[in-house]
């Protein structure tokens, strides 16, 4: 059997764990920071490319490898099948290009050695996950994207908040784990088939099935960020440094959705039809909740984390369907699903990477993340501020980019589940599809307040005035990414296409052919049913536009004189005067906040003659946090504290302990046989 | 021969709701004035505003951006080809599958986003205003809209317009109780997204109260008028969305003789006619409400929605 | 022509689910009067409805009593008791007008749910019907449980007691005289909240009825 491609990846792999150990001992030199990005940039593309092979090329067959490492009975396999291609090509996209960011933006690292020893590291842990073919390989290669990860988390330890948010990861991460672990445990059986071979030629009696789901939801989810398994994400993915967050938010929550798909769709066999009544419901909660923070959010970073959160549900509602038609064996509409949850994984990769990449560049330029310190920026920084629009643009679902495509197929599914014969899904479906167009809306919401309060108006501060553009490697990633967001947007059939072997190896369907329409038309199911075309509305809106201004410039007025701002009259100089990121929200905060953040306004008004400025505080509470966390902490307190005085025995005690546990176990023993 | 009618057909659309809709807005006008005893102005007035606009010259704020100077023609450009799209006097145009209701609904968001984006721009509090509640209202007509779509489609069983208009022609429809909920939530999403009372007023400046006028109140010159003109456009769309859907009598369908066409012009129309006189009539008779109640205003336009898409989700089963 | 009729008697019981939610929608007393006669005028146009299509000369009457009764000697008595009082402000909530619609939407689709077993051997539009019928009866009682204020309270009641009347004679079955003997202790039940409402006040100042609850025996 051929296996070029895979041994090609391993070897990507070797030439990764090598840079990673040559830079733990050169880490001191300021060229190791270059020698670093170039080799990971390059050893990425190289795999990239040959992903795109495989998923373009020869889809059908799936190359398998196993290397006599890991546990001596069980080695190490590995495989590419076209699921993993897919995932390939997200995850070498999003590593070269922040290869290629973190050429310019490694150069302003003050603790280098903290960084790129893990950097490749983390990228050979997210490619091992996908290629890993037995549980063993997937689950140590799992352990090890999260510790590489959670080192880059904790590279700058020192700043404020840091060291919480890595504990707080770690802990996630550890349970996320253990979650996988259970999972493959009940997967494997009591034979102990740890290949993914056998694991999917031997079926689960329907309640371990459902055991299986539930922990695949609690491990992968924890780690994609799906509510209320989320709270670890927006304070973790914001510490690390700006690629390193592109990478964690736009790539690592989507090795999280493979593994879910992995299980769910690949190892687990025949769904039932409530397992996606489940995830629907997960995903639609995480989708608004997740931008709802995000709103609330004066951070740009986390602001971008929290989008995250929501995007993750988005796929995971597109996921839930596919379930929920597959289990009704309706396979189009399955295909369908599949697809456009599949293309928003690429897509979301594609624009909060570029969304990451842009906010690093405005964090090296005034070392500010809260936005209520920005302001302006696009006259300073104007290649940064059009990149950040397009991704504003593209991940607030708006034509003719590439987030709106994947969510129109979302909606396309969403119309066709009136078939779906269970009650409960034609009640949870149309619900789901109304939480979903509000998450659409309220992300439009809060990328007009990100982009407008960061880049436009008047510099807040001082650092914001003198902020410089960033270097020429930092623009050509965002450019990449740019270009494709339009690319994906216009010419979304070639994308759909190219998933489609992907699509029916999970489903057994696929969408139709797309490319061949003329004008690059995209039909999900029938030509009179639905159709869109990002090509010509592309065309027609910069047509009419330029028309427009042509026709004005030259036969009416091109006249132009600055002056100061009207502003009906009232002239304020000062910028502070502006509105403000919080200010933006608060309509938004007065509608929805009020209910799922018990928000209050406290206004302090000074009495006349008191000098002190008035001042308004606005309280949110995490609902999440205080009615999950918080109790698990308390109770986790209180247990800790009661076995603190095992502490401070004495020695005949202690023999007590280790002697009363002998026995205790020696009596189960007995009682057990 | 047909693919040039096609083509004719379309450029006719697009010329057409461009020259019809300033005039609909002046007949609004002057409906209005006319229930409130007074003159008005001539019904040709909007065309006068915007010859004169375009020939001033532009006042610019010191600090706008090119984001500024490009949002009208984005926004112009993006209403028009959606207004372009929507059924009007006739179905099956050449451009249609381009772009279904749930794209024509984005399209008009990507309008929206580079709106609000153009009243942050200058830096000043009343833009800021503006487009924080600008999308405060779109939070919730969007998904309002897009539940009515929903409802639509299920009915019609395609998303594209013109199908939806030639399936609401047939006799069997019926009267749906579905149906007379998306037109109620239809009508009140309208009402947000065009800025008319009880949401938002389009004749004030007061500057408290507005919304959209908040937002453009940096603009002069050549961008006033491109962005007068988009929002003239926006609310012809509207309308001839609400006939395509709900009463979609007289539209020709494609290859149909020319006569057929000039024969549907005219009732297109009048149904616009009758629309904007029932707005004038409505937006005489009700008060402007306060910004925190229009939330309450949208979510029962979204829960109507709802609402409708759940009926028909269940009786589909039998 | 029998579809039609049908499509009709739909559309009316549909029209009244949408009147209910105008009802739990109004922040203003004489509004929600103005709404609540509007739904009495749509329960008694469903009913005459009814009584067309189905023949039955003796549902007219029904719907003539809904008629005066309740769209018009109901409202206006209630606009003179809150003129009198002076209480013509706003509603007082106990939650926003928002998370009651959205509790309405749940009831609606809770109706229709239970429904759905009980009269599966019947078509489509009669199902939806009696679903719609038992909606406007949990937001009727939504509404009341959903207010502070005496007066929209009363309007909650007569709206469920619309819902039931459109379940009866969409059903078929409700004799002439349990109809009479209902409206009038719905006139009874009126006269009876009037003076209370008056009684209320003049011990109070107030209609809202928490004023009531430090007067319950329970309480130390």
């Amino acid at each position: 059997m051929d296996t070029l491609a895979i041994e090609v990846l391993l070897w990507c792999i070797v030439a990764l764990v090598a840079t990673g150990a040559m830079a733990v001992v050169f880490a001191r030199r300021p060229v190791t920071t270059i020698i670093v990005y170039v080799i990971t940039l390059i050893v990425s593309t190289i795999a990239l490319a040959t992903a795109c092979w495989i998923l373009v090329a020869d889809a059908a067959v799936a190359q398998q490898l196993r290397l006599p490492i890991g546990l001596p009975w069980l080695g190490a396999h590995f495989r590419l099948d076209p699921l993993a291609a897919a995932f390939l090509t997200v995850v070498n996209l999003g590593g070269a290009a922040a290869s290629l960011y973190g050429l310019g933006y490694g150069r302003h690292e003050h603790a280098p050695g903290r960084v790129l020893p893990f950097y490749p590291a983390f990228l050979a842990g997210m490619t091992l996950v996908v290629l890993a073919d037995d549980a063993f390989t997937f689950l140590f290669t799992w352990e090890l994207m999260s510790l590489a990860s959670w080192a880059l988390v904790m590279a700058h330890h020192r700043q404020e908040g840091n060291a919480r948010a890595g504990y707080i990861y770690l802990l996630m991460a550890g349970l996320g784990t253990l979650s996988l672990l259970l999972s493959f445990g009940l997967l494997a059986g009591t034979d102990g088939g740890y290949a993914f071979d056998a694991i999917r030629s031997s079926p689960l009696s329907p309640n371990l099935a459902a055991a299986v789901l539930a922990l695949a939801l609690l491990g992968a989810g924890s780690k994609a960020g799906l509510v209320p398994l989320h709270v670890w994400l927006p304070l973790a993915h914001p510490a690390a440094p700006s690629h390193v967050s592109a990478l964690m938010s736009g790539v690592m929550t989507k090795v999280a959705v493979y593994g879910f798909v992995r299980i769910v769709f690949d190892l687990l066999g025949p769904p039932i039809w409530w397992w996606g009544a489940v995830v629907l419901i997960f995903g639609g909660i995480t989708a608004v909740l997740g931008v709802l923070h995000a709103l609330m959010e004066h951070d740009l970073k986390r602001l971008l984390a929290y989008h995250t959160v929501e995007n993750i549900g988005i796929i995971f509602i597109g996921l839930g369907l596919a379930l929920s038609f597959r289990a009704s064996d309706m396979r189009g509409p399955a295909a369908l699903a599949m697809t456009a949850a599949l293309f928003h994984v690429f897509n979301h990769s594609v624009f909060k990477s570029l969304l990451f990449f842009g906010s690093g560049a405005v964090l090296t330029a005034t070392g500010e993340r809260d936005m209520e310190r920005l302001g302006g920026l696009i006259h300073r920084m104007p290649y940064t501020a059009f990149a950040f629009l397009i991704g504003s643009a593209a991940i607030s679902a708006l034509p003719p980019f590439n987030g709106f495509v994947s969510e129109w197929l979302t909606f396309q599914a969403i119309l066709l589940s009136p078939q779906l014969p269970q009650w409960g899904l034609k009640f949870l479906v149309p619900a789901v599809g109304g939480l979903l167009a509000l998450s659409a809306a309220l992300a439009a919401a809060c990328f007009v307040k990100a982009f407008g309060i960061t880049f436009l108006g008047r510099a807040r501060t001082s650092v914001a005035e003198k902020a410089k553009e960033t270097d020429i490697c930092s623009l050509s990633a965002m450019f990449g990414f740019v270009f494709l967001c339009l690319v994906a947007g216009i010419l979304p059939g070639y994308f759909i296409n190219a998933l489609s072997p992907v699509v029916q190896m999970l489903v057994s369907a696929q969408m139709p052919q797309q490319t061949a329409l003329e004008w690059f038309t995209i039909v999900p199911v029938v030509e009179s049913r639905s159709s869109y075309n990002g090509l010509v509305l592309f065309i027609l809106i910069t047509f009419a536009a330029c028309l427009a201004a042509y026709v004005i410039h030259r036969w009416a007025s091109h006249a132009i004189r600055r002056s100061a701002p009207w502003d009906c009259g009232f002239p304020d100089a000062n910028p502070a005067a502006q509105y403000t990121a919080g200010s933006f929200a608060q309509p938004i905060r007065r509608v929805f906040g009020t209910v799922v953040f018990h928000a209050r306004e406290e206004v302090d008004m000074p009495p006349p003659g008191d000098p002190r400025p008035a001042t308004l505080h606005v309280y949110l509470q995490d609902r999440v946090w205080d009615a999950l966390y918080e109790p698990i902490a308390k109770v986790v307190g209180v247990t800790a504290d009661g076995f603190n005085r095992v502490q401070f025995l004495s020695i005949r005690g202690y023999l007590t302990l280790v002697s009363g546990a002998l026995v205790v176990l020696l009596v189960v023993l007995a009682v057990w046989q | 021969m047909a693919v040039i009618l096609d083509v004719l057909v379309q450029l006719g659309q697009l010329l057409l709701v461009l020259l019809l809709a300033p005039l609909l807005t002046g007949y609004v006008r002057k409906i209005k004035a006319r229930l409130l005893r007074r003159q008005g102005p001539p019904l040709i007035q909007p065309y006068r505003d915007l010859l004169k606009l375009i020939r001033k010259e532009v006042v610019l704020a010191d600090n706008a951006s090119w984001v500024f100077r490009v949002a009208p023609y984005v926004i112009f450009a993006a209403t028009w080809v959606a207004a372009a799209l929507v059924p009007t006097f006739a179905t099956g145009l050449m451009l249609s599958p381009a772009a279904d209701l749930i794209a024509i609904v984005a399209l008009l968001g990507s309008a929206r986003f580079m709106l609000a984006l153009a009243g942050l721009d200058v830096g000043t509090s009343f833009g800021g205003i503006g487009s924080s509640r600008e999308m405060m209202i779109a939070t919730l007509a969007e998904p309002a809209m897009l539940m009515i779509a929903f409802t639509v489609s299920l009915l019609a069983g395609s998303t594209q317009l013109s199908s939806v208009a030639t399936f609401m022609q047939k006799p069997d429809v019926g009267l749906r109780v579905s149906l007379a909920m998306a037109l109620v939530g239809l009508i009140m999403v309208a009402i947000a997204e065009n800025a008319r009372i009880p949401v938002d007023n389009p004749a004030t400046h007061l500057e408290l109260t507005m919304v959209h006028e908040a937002m453009i109140l940096e603009y002069s010159g050549r961008h006033l008028a491109v962005i007068e003109l988009a929002a003239s456009l926006k609310l012809l769309l509207y309308m001839s969305l609400i006939g395509c859907v709900f009463v979609p009598w007289g539209v020709a369908v494609a290859g149909q003789e020319l006569t057929a066409y000039a024969g549907s012009v005219v009732v297109y129309g009048f149904k616009l006619a009758v629309g904007g006189f029932l707005l004038a009539v409505f937006e005489t008779a009700t008060a402007k409400m306060r910004v925190f109640r229009v939330s309450d205003f949208l979510g029962a336009a979204l829960m109507l929605g709802l609402l409708a898409a759940l009926l028909l989700f269940v009786s589909r089963s039998v | 022509m029998d579809r039609f009729a049908l499509d009709v008697a739909h559309l009316f019981a549909g029209g009244l689910v949408l009147v209910s939610f105008m009802l739990l929608y109004q922040d203003r007393m004489f509004s929600l009067l103005n709404i609540f006669a509007l739904h009495a005028l749509v329960v008694s146009l469903s009913v005459a409805w009814q009584a067309h299509i189905q023949s039955a000369p003796h549902l007219y009457i029904t719907a003539a009593i809904a008629l005066i009764v309740k769209a018009i000697v109901i409202p206006v008595v209630l606009h003179r008791i809150i003129v009198q009082l002076g209480i013509h402000r706003d509603i007082d909530t106990v939650v926003s007008i928002g998370q009651t619609m959205l509790g309405g939407i749940g009831l609606v689709a809770l109706s229709i749910l239970v429904m759905h077993p009980i009269t599966s051997a019947a078509g489509t539009l009669v199902r939806e019907d009696l679903a719609f019928a038992l909606s406007v009866i949990l937001l009727g009682l939504l509404m009341m449980v959903s207010r502070r204020n005496a007066v929209s309270q009363v309007i909650g009641f007569m709206s469920i007691e619309n819902g039931l009347i459109l379940a009866a004679t969409g059903a078929k079955g409700m004799p002439l005289v349990v109809e009479i003997s209902v409206a009038f202790s719905i006139l009874v039940a009126l006269i009876v909240i009037g003076i209370f409402l008056f009684r209320i006040r003049e011990r109070f100042d107030s209609v809202d009825i928490h004023a009531l609850d430090r007067f319950r025996g329970e309480q130390p």
